[in-house]
């Protein structure tokens, strides 16, 4: 086994891991799905009801292209009639920079098959997609979510409402155009709720270094030993040393300061412990 | 008392002081803190408060209620979607009252350099006491406590007095 290649490691922190933010991971390889018995039998019952764009084996799962207008007929003909009874995930990826829309998937298992199926539309922008609520109760969430992370309309949905982000939020943090640090309305989003927007100018801009320390802000440090009250200018003079006070030694009604000596313990008396 | 100043224009000198130091005994032994676990850190917050770290030794109890709490121990990440409701049980807290930032999280935004956390607690509501870690032990919180202790007792019991208010914070 050959070592890792040495990298510099300081300031690893400050450094974007992806610095091209529509980057798109490369495709594994694909298998035709005739390769697995179960699935081919799956993907010949789905070509005889409805149309399928493309289906392929990735990673021994099998994933199925479909039109996005077709995704609720699909998903009740594959609980009610190829036993994946069990949605357990969907959301969407935001391919806007190179197709201009998104691809939503929905994660299937079938207990009975032991199997799992990948079922993805694409949808482009501005377009809505039906509500899958009514075949599966876990869409409810994921089409909430979806909603709430990229903005996509979801028709017929019972409740189609934010549900992470706060409902007067600006934008949709998964978008691949969303700056990681928010936008303006988002990094002042507690100071202009809160306070009002007259505020932020006493409040100030959010400070990103969480490592920064001013030894001459009294409002949020304070130096051990070297204690004043909260707010006072140090600017010209330092701070005298304050004294450790203790409670119980002025004598406090039986509390008693505890004086025991110091001993440090030989190895056999550790090791007696 | 040589720590307190002596104002003869605001009473009796004498009994202010030993009013001062009743009343800040008082306080600092029993500092009922509302429960505020957020995240991570607050079961880190909670092992303070259960049998093998003691809490109540301290005279520390934890409460449910901010009508019944002295300080806030806001322990965990504050998301931005949060952030109003802390400063809504913050001003549901009666006087006096103090509040220690536990964790990297709630002082600074910690790891969480991104979008959706207040970056810092102080952003919100004013803080006493900060307390770094990820999480920190509750022998940490502990020793915050005491340092909390000991600030109280160097107050004046009117602990306002003579101390410039900002406006927002
Ligand atoms: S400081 Fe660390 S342990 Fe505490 S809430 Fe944040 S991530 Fe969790």
């Amino acid at each position: 086994m050959s070592m890792r290649e040495y990298k510099p490691k300081d300031n690893v922190q400050a450094r974007a891991y992806y610095t091209d933010r529509f980057y798109v991971a490369p495709q594994l390889s694909k298998l035709s799905p005739n390769s697995d018995e179960i699935y081919n039998l799956d993907v010949i019952k789905l070509k005889e009801n409805f149309e399928i764009l493309d289906a392929y084996i990735q990673k021994d799962e099998l994933v199925i292209y479909i039109n996005s207008f077709d995704n609720l007929k699909i998903l009740k003909f594959l609980r009610d009639d190829l036993t994946y009874g069990f949605l357990m995930e969907m959301s969407a990826v935001d391919f806007l920079a190179k197709r201009d829309g998104f691809e939503i998937f929905y994660e299937m298992l079938s207990q009975v098959k032991r199997k799992r199926i990948r079922v993805k539309t694409f949808l482009k922008k501005g377009l809505t997609i039906e509500t899958v609520e009514n075949l599966f109760r876990s869409a409810n969430f994921a089409e909430r979510e979806m909603f709430d992370m990229f903005g996509i309309q979801v028709n017929n949905h019972s409740f189609l409402k934010r549900i992470m982000m706060p409902d007067d939020w600006h934008g949709n943090p998964l978008l691949k155009t969303y700056p990681l640090q928010g936008d303006e309305s988002a990094q002042w989003y507690e100071v202009d709720k809160i306070f009002g927007k007259d505020a932020r100018e006493i409040i100030g801009p959010e400070i990103r270094d969480s490592a920064r320390v001013d030894r001459y802000d009294t409002e949020r440090f304070s130096r051990l030993g070297h204690e004043v009250s909260k707010g006072t200018d140090i600017y010209k003079s330092e701070p005298s040393n304050t004294a450790v006070q203790f409670q119980e030694k002025g004598g406090v009604f039986l509390i008693k300061n505890l004086n025991k000596p110091q001993k440090i313990l030989t190895e056999k008396e550790r090791r007696d412990r | 008392m040589a720590q307190h100043q002596v104002k003869f224009g605001n009473g009796l000198p004498v009994a202010l002081t030993t009013v001062d130091k009743i009343v800040n005994w008082g306080r600092s032994n029993s500092l009922w803190a509302l429960t505020y676990g957020l995240a991570c850190c607050g079961i880190e917050m909670m092992a303070s408060g259960a049998s093998r770290y003691d809490f109540d030794r301290f005279g520390t109890i934890f409460r449910a209620s901010p009508r019944q709490a002295e300080v806030m121990v806001i322990a965990g990440t504050l998301t931005k979607k949060h952030a109003e409701f802390i400063r809504r049980l913050y001003d549901q807290m009666a006087e006096p009252k103090w509040v220690i930032s536990m964790g990297s999280c709630a002082n600074t935004g910690g790891m969480f350099n991104t979008y959706s956390i207040v970056q810092g607690a102080d952003r919100v509501i004013p803080v006493d006491l900060y307390l770094p870690g990820c999480a920190p032990r509750p022998e940490t919180l502990q020793y915050a406590v005491m340092m909390l202790q000991k600030k109280i007792r160097r107050e004046p019991a009117n602990r306002n007095r003579n101390i410039p208010q900002k406006r927002f914070i």
